[in-house]
C-alpha cells in the first residue's frame, strides 16, 4: 500500500504537516542534556597547551612548574599519547592524487598551525588544568609558514611537508566538450576573479567530549556531540587499538554542527586516548578561541571563470580555474579534496551546456585545517556560476531572468546527465523560477528599484539559481574506503501501552531530526506523534547508520523510519486480525486504534493489543508471529546523490557613501521533493539563507602573512545576526524522488548554497550604474567603496 | 577559558572601596557593571585580579540636577541613561548614544562610569563627554577632584585617574536653548563598536566634535570645529580628516575610516540643520 501524499484528509496524515518537534520543550525549558552537562564519577578535565606559531619545531618541553600546579594530575607530551594512539591519514582511494601525511593527536616534533595541540594537563578541573597549561615552557624554533594559497606551489616556497615533495594536496581537472573550442568561437565570453573568505560553523555548543575507560568491562565510552557517531566508533576502536564492539559513542543533545561536529579532531582523540591511559572519564569542551583556531575552517577559494554566450544569449562553455589552501593536513576521515571536488562537480550546474572545464587545486597551509562545513562547495560554485551568468547577461544587455529561462534544464528533460558528469533524476528549474518570480513580483520590484533610483538610491536586485547534492549514497566516501555509513536504519517498537518506540541512526543536532521521524513513524504505524518516543545517537542502541550529513537525515533516515514504521503496522495488523477473527487486509491503525479499513469504526485500541501479546500471549495461537519489533534499513541505489533545485533572490541597498548593504528582502523557492514537516523545512531554508548571508556579508578569518590568527573572538569573526537580518519568504515545488517510497531529498543546505550569490548579484545589479563590481566575500563596506573607486590608497 | 580572580571584596561605600584598594598591592581592580572586565578575565587577558565590587555602594548611580549642570553617579547604568528624563531634555547626546551601545543585556549592566574608566577607544560615551564638555568627578585619599573631559583620556585604556582613586561622578552642562546634540556612527552589524563615530554638539559658543573609533583616544576635532564654525563644512570633512589617527584592523583600513568620517560629519550637519530647518 503506498501513502496517497497528496490527500491531506488521509488517515494519520502526519507527513507534510507542521507538528510539534518533541524536544523542543526540553530545550527550551533548559532540561537538554549536552556533553558539558554530564559529570561522573572521579572524572577529570583535560586543557591543552597549543602552538603559538604556525609552523615550529618543538624542541624541549618543560613542564615542572606545571606538574607542581594544585590540581594538576598528568601531563601529556605527543609522544606519550603516540605510544597508545596511532596516527591518521586523511586520504580517500577515490580522490586520486589526495595525499596527506600522518597526522597525531598531538604534535610530536613539529606544530604546523596556530592552535595545534602540542602538550595535555588534565587536572581536577579546567581552571587548573589552564592554570598549567600557561606555566608549561615548550622551546619551539620558529620554521617559515606557508600562507598564501596562490603561491603555496612557487619553487621558492618552502615545503609544509618535505615527505611529501611539494604542498600539493589534490588536483582533479574535468574536461567535458572543447572549451577552447566554443571560447573561440563564441559571441561573447566574460571572465571574472571570485574570492571566497575562510569560515568557521559557529556553533552555539562548542567542540565537546567526555571519554570514559572502564577497564574491568574493555569497554570505552564516549560522549560526544557529533554528527556521526558510528564513524568516531570506528575511529577511536581503530586508533586506539580497541575492538569496534568495545567502543559505545553516545551522542545526547548537540548545540549545532553544520558539518564542524562531523570530522576527527586531535584534541578529541587525545581526550580518548588519555582516558584510556588513565582509566577515568576525561573531559573537553573547546573554548571559543580554541573554536576559531581548531574547529574546521572551509571556503578559502580563489576562483578564475569564464564564461561563453552565443547571440541568443545560450551558454556555449564554462571554464573554472579554483584554487583553495586546507591547512597542513587533509581532515579525516572524510578529507579535505571534498570541497574543491564539489566546486568540480557543481558548477555550471541549473544549465544545459556542452562545453566545461574546471580544475581545483588543494594546498596546504600552515592555517588551521578546512573540511566540510554546510552546503560543501556549493556557496562557491554557486558564486562562480550565478557570477558568471549575471555579468553574461550585462554583457548582452539580458534580463538576468530571461538568461536563466534559456539555459536551465527543461522540467520534463529528466533523467539527464550534466557536462561535470552528475546525474539528475527530477529537477523542476522552470516551475522554481516560475514560482520565485510570482512570490518576489519581480516586474514590480524592477519598478520600485527605478522609482529609487530617482531617488539616489542604488538597490539591486540578484538571482541565484542552483542544485544542491543530497542524499549520498557509497559513492560520496564508501567507495574511497572509508567506514562511513551511507545506508541508515530504524527500529520501530511497539511497547504493551500501544506507545511507539523509534530508533535511527541518523541523528539530532537541534535541526529537527528526531521531529521529523516522530511524524513519518507516527504516520507509518498510523499513531499520534505525541506516543512516538525518538532514540537516536547511541552507537550501543541503534541501528548503525551514517548519521547527520550531506543532507541526508530525512531522505534516508526517514524513508528506513517509515519502511520500518509499515512494516510494525503489517505485524501489529497480522495480531488484530487474528484477535478479531478479521482479515488483516480489512483493518487499518488509525491514531492509535484498529479500525475497520472501509467505515473507520474503532475495533481494537492499541494498548489492548499489547496487554494481550506481552501480559497474555498464551490466549494467541501457537504459530501466531508476535514481532512488536521491526528494523528496516535503507540506501539509495539508483542514483550517487539526489539533487534537489532551487533558486534565491535578494533585494537590497547599498549604501555609496559608505558602502553599507542593508538587505530589503530575501526569497527562496526550493525543492526537495517531499516536504516532511513544512515548518522544519522552512526553518531550514532560512536559518541556511542566514548562514549565507553571513559568508556574503561578515564572515572572515583573517590570518597576517605568519600565519597568526588575526580574529578569534566573537568580537571580531562576525556572524550574522538578527537585527541584520531581511525577512524571508520560502516557497516550495515538490519533485520526489522515485528512489524511495517516503520521496524526500535533503533541505538541511539549500540556503546557505544560493544566498551568497544571490546577494553578490543584487549588489551588482545595484552597482553596476555606477561601474563598479565585487566578487570578494565578504562583501565588506569597504571592498564596495573600493569597487567604487571611492578609496584608492 | 575560566577567569582566574585573585579574590572578591565587596565596597560598602567609596572610603572603602578605596582601602581595598590600597591594601590590594596592586592587583585591585573596581568591578562595577563588568561588562568588559569580566570578558577580559574570561579571556585571561587579565589574571590574579582582586575584585573589589563597587556595584552597591549607595549614592553612585541616578541623574540629579545641579544648577546649570546634570551630575550623573558613575554606576548609573547605560539602560538607565538611556531613558533618563532629564538626560533626554537636557543632554540628549547621552541619551541618543544608547542605542549605539552594545546589545540590551550590556546596556543592562554597563555602566558610564565604568565606560569612561574604561576608556575604549570606540566606547561611545567617552567622545560623548569630550564633545559635550563634561567634568569628571573623582575620589582619591586626598579627597575630591575634577578632571575636564579633555584631560581625562590619555591613551588607549588608559585614563587621568590615579591607581588610588575612583570615579565617583560626570557632571555635563545642560544644553542651551536652541543647542543642537547628533552623534552619528556606522558598525557592521547593530551593536558591534563602531568602524568609526562622531559626536557633534552645536551651542552659541561654537561647534564641539568629537571623533570616536578613529584613534587611540577619543579626539576633538578642533580644525574642524573651526571650519564649523566659520559655516564651511567642506572645510571642515578635510580638516577632520587630516585631525585624526585611525588605525587598520580586519574590519576597515584607516582610509576607509578616515573617509567614513568624513561622511558622518556630513550626515551630522545635515541632522542638525535638518532639524532646524
Amino acid at each position: 500500500m503506498t501513502i496517497a501524499f497528496g490527500n491531506p484528509d488521509r488517515p494519520n496524515s502526519y507527513i507534510g504537516k507542521t507538528v510539534p518537534r518533541p524536544n523542543a520543550p526540553k530545550l527550551v525549558q533548559g532540561r537538554g542534556r549536552y556533553v558539558d552537562d554530564i559529570t561522573l564519577p572521579r572524572m577529570v578535565h583535560v586543557a591543552f597547551v597549543r602552538s603559538p606559531f604556525a609552523h615550529a619545531r618543538i624542541k624541549e618541553i618543560d613542564s615542572g612548574e606545571a606538574q607542581a600546579v594544585k590540581g594538576v594530575l598528568r601531563i601529556f607530551t605527543g609522544a606519550d599519547i603516540a605510544k597508545v594512539c596511532t596516527p591518521w591519514v586523511g586520504v580517500l582511494a577515490h580522490l586520486k592524487g589526495l595525499k596527506s601525511p600522518p597526522q597525531h593527536a598531538l604534535a610530536v616534533d613539529r606544530a604546523t598551525w596556530v592552535g595545534e595541540p602540542v602538550v595535555a594537563v588534565v587536572a581536577s578541573t579546567r581552571a587548573a588544568a589552564e592554570n598549567a597549561v600557561a606555566l608549561i615552557d615548550v622551546d619551539y624554533e620558529p620554521l617559515p609558514a606557508v600562507t598564501d594559497t596562490m603561491t603555496a606551489l612557487d619553487a621558492d616556497t618552502p615545503l609544509i611537508h618535505p615527505d611529501l615533495g611539494d604542498n600539493l594536496a589534490f588536483q582533479r581537472l574535468h574536461e567535458e566538450g572543447d572549451v577552447e573550442a566554443a571560447m573561440a568561437s563564441a559571441h561573447k565570453v566574460v571572465s571574472a576573479q571570485f574570492r571566497t573568505a575562510r569560515h568557521t560553523g559557529v556553533t552555539l555548543e562548542p567542540r565537546s567530549i567526555l571519554v570514559d575507560w572502564n577497564p574491568a568491562e574493555g569497554q570505552m565510552t564516549a560522549y560526544h556531540a557529533t554528527q556521526a557517531p558510528h564513524m568516531i566508533q570506528t575511529v577511536l576502536a581503530t586508533h586506539l587499538d580497541l575492538p569496534e564492539s568495545r567502543v559505545r559513542v553516545i551522542c545526547g543533545d548537540v548545540g549545532g554542527s553544520y558539518g564542524i561536529k562531523v570530522h576527527v579532531y586531535p584534541d578529541e582523540v587525545a581526550t580518548a586516548a588519555i582516558a584510556r591511559i588513565m582509566g577515568r572519564p576525561v573531559k573537553f569542551i573547546a573554548d571559543r578561541l580554541e573554536s576559531f583556531s581548531t574547529d574546521i575552517h572551509a571556503r578559502d577559494h580563489e576562483i578564475e571563470a569564464k564564461i561563453a554566450l552565443d547571440a541568443e544569449g545560450k551558454i556555449l562553455a564554462i571554464d573554472v580555474d579554483d584554487w583553495t589552501g586546507i591547512g597542513p593536513y587533509s581532515v579525516y576521515p572524510r578529507t579535505s579534496a571534498i570541497e574543491g571536488n564539489q566546486v568540480v562537480n557543481l558548477c555550471g550546474g541549473p544549465y544545459e551546456f556542452a562545453n566545461y572545464r574546471a580544475k581545483t587545486t588543494v594546498v596546504f597551509q600552515n592555517k588551521a585545517p578546512t573540511c566540510q562545513y554546510r552546503a560543501v562547495g556549493h556557496p562557491i560554485a554557486v558564486a562562480i556560476t550565478e557570477g558568471l551568468v549575471d555579468m553574461a547577461a550585462a554583457a548582452i544587455g539580458m534580463d538576468p531572468v530571461e538568461i536563466r529561462r534559456r539555459n536551465m534544464y527543461a522540467d520534463d528533460c529528466y533523467p539527464v546527465t550534466s557536462p561535470a558528469k552528475m546525474r539528475f533524476e527530477g529537477l523542476s528549474h522552470h516551475a522554481s523560477m516560475t514560482k520565485l518570480m510570482e512570490m518576489m513580483d519581480y516586474d514590480a520590484l524592477r519598478a520600485d528599484q527605478a522609482e529609487a533610483r530617482k531617488q539616489g538610491k542604488s538597490r539591486g536586485i540578484g538571482i541565484a539559481s542552483f542544485i544542491e547534492l543530497t542524499n549520498p549514497s557509497p559513492f560520496m566516501y564508501g567507495i574511497g574506503g572509508a567506514r562511513i555509513s551511507a545506508q541508515d536504519g530504524c527500529t520501530v517498537r511497539m511497547d504493551p501501552d500501544g506507545s511507539i518506540v523509534a530508533l535511527s541512526g541518523v541523528t539530532e543536532q537541534g535541526q529537527g531530526t528526531e521531529a521529523m521521524l516522530s511524524q513519518v513513524v507516527a504516520e507509518g504505524v498510523g499513531v499520534s506523534p505525541s506516543t512516538v518516543r525518538v532514540i537516536t545517537g547511541d552507537t550501543q542502541v541503534t541501528p548503525y547508520g551514517g548519521g547527520t550529513w550531506a543532507s541526508r537525515g530525512a531522505g534516508i533516515g526517514g524513508e528506513a523510519a517509515l519502511q520500518a514504521a509499515r512494516a510494525l503496522r503489517q505485524s501489529i495488523l497480522e495480531v488484530a486480525a487474528s484477535m478479531l477473527q478479521a482479515d488483516p487486509g480489512a483493518l487499518d491503525i488509525r491514531d492509535g486504534q484498529v479500525v475497520d479499513s472501509d467505515s473507520g469504526a474503532p475495533r481494537l485500541p492499541l494498548e489492548e493489543l499489547g496487554r494481550i501479546v506481552y501480559f497474555r500471549g498464551d490466549t494467541l495461537p501457537k504459530d501466531l508471529p508476535r514481532e512488536l519489533v521491526q528494523t528496516r534499513h535503507f540506501i539509495t541505489m539508483d542514483y550517487p546523490f539526489a539533487f534537489t533545485n532551487g533558486v534565491q533572490a535578494s533585494y537590497l541597498e547599498v549604501d555609496t557613501e559608505t558602502g553599507v548593504v542593508t538587505l530589503l528582502k530575501h526569497w527562496c523557492v526550493e525543492d526537495c521533493g517531499r516536504v516532511i514537516n513544512p515548518q522544519l523545512v522552512d526553518e531550514q531554508i532560512r536559518g541556511g539563507i542566514v548562514q549565507g548571508l553571513g559568508g556574503a556579508l561578515y564572515e572572515e578569518i583573517h590570518y597576517d602573512s605568519d600565519g597568526q590568527l588575526l580574529n578569534g573572538s566573537m568580537a571580531d569573526y562576525l556572524v550574522p545576526m538578527a537585527a541584520e537580518m531581511p525577512d524571508m519568504i520560502i516557497g516550495h515545488v515538490e519533485t520526489p524522488t522515485a528512489e524511495s517510497e517516503l520521496g524526500a531529498k535533503g533541505a538541511g543546505e539549500a540556503g546557505t548554497a544560493g544566498a551568497p550569490a544571490a546577494v553578490m548579484n543584487a549588489i551588482n545589479d545595484a552597482l553596476r550604474p555606477l561601474g563598479g563590481q565585487i566578487t570578494e566575500m565578504p562583501f565588506t563596506p569597504e571592498r564596495i567603496l573600493r569597487a567604487l573607486g571611492t578609496i584608492e590608497d | 577559558m575560566k577567569a582566574s580572580a585573585g579574590g572578591y571584596a565587596r565596597a560598602v561605600d567609596v572610603p572603602h572601596a578605596l582601602e581595598l584598594m590600597a591594601g590590594s598591592e596592586g592587583a585591585g581592580r573596581f568591578l562595577a557593571g563588568g561588562q568588559s572586565l569580566i570578558a577580559a578575565m574570561n579571556m585571561r587577558l587579565s589574571e590574579g585580579d582582586m575584585l573589589i565590587d563597587i556595584s552597591k555602594i549607595p549614592g553612585l548611580s541616578g541623574v540629579a540636577e545641579d544648577g546649570e549642570r546634570l551630575r550623573i553617579g558613575a554606576l548609573t547604568r547605560h539602560a538607565e541613561i538611556g531613558r533618563d528624563p532629564l538626560l533626554r531634555q537636557h543632554a540628549p547626546l547621552l541619551s541618543d548614544a544608547v542605542r549605539f551601545i552594545a546589545h540590551a543585556a550590556i546596556r543592562n549592566r554597563g555602566t558610564i562610569g565604568g565606560a569612561l574608566a574604561h576608556a575604549d577607544p570606540a566606547a561611545e560615551f567617552p567622545a560623548c563627554i569630550l564633545a559635550l564638555g563634561a567634568t569628571l568627578h573623582a575620589h582619591g585619599p586626598d579627597g575630591d577632584r575634577d578632571i575636564p573631559a579633555e584631560a581625562f583620556f590619555e591613551d588607549v585604556f588608559t585614563t587621568a585617574l590615579a591607581e588610588d582613586e575612583i570615579l565617583t561622578a560626570i557632571s555635563v552642562p545642560k544644553a542651551e536653548p536652541g543647542e543642537r546634540h547628533v552623534i552619528e556612527e556606522m558598525a557592521r552589524r547593530s551593536g558591534d563598536y563602531a568602524l568609526t563615530g562622531l559626536c557633534l554638539v552645536r551651542r552659541s559658543a561654537g561647534h564641539r566634535l568629537s571623533v570616536f573609533s578613529a584613534g587611540p583616544v577619543p579626539i576633538l576635532a578642533k580644525g574642524a570645529m573651526t571650519a564649523l564654525d566659520a559655516g564651511d563644512a567642506d572645510a571642515a570633512v578635510e580638516a577632520l580628516r587630516a585631525e585624526i589617527e585611525p588605525s587598520s584592523d580586519t574590519q576597515a583600513t584607516a582610509s576607509y575610516r578616515r573617509h567614513l568620517a568624513g561622511v558622518l560629519l556630513r550626515r551630522a550637519i545635515a541632522r542638525i540643520e535638518g532639524e532646524t530647518a
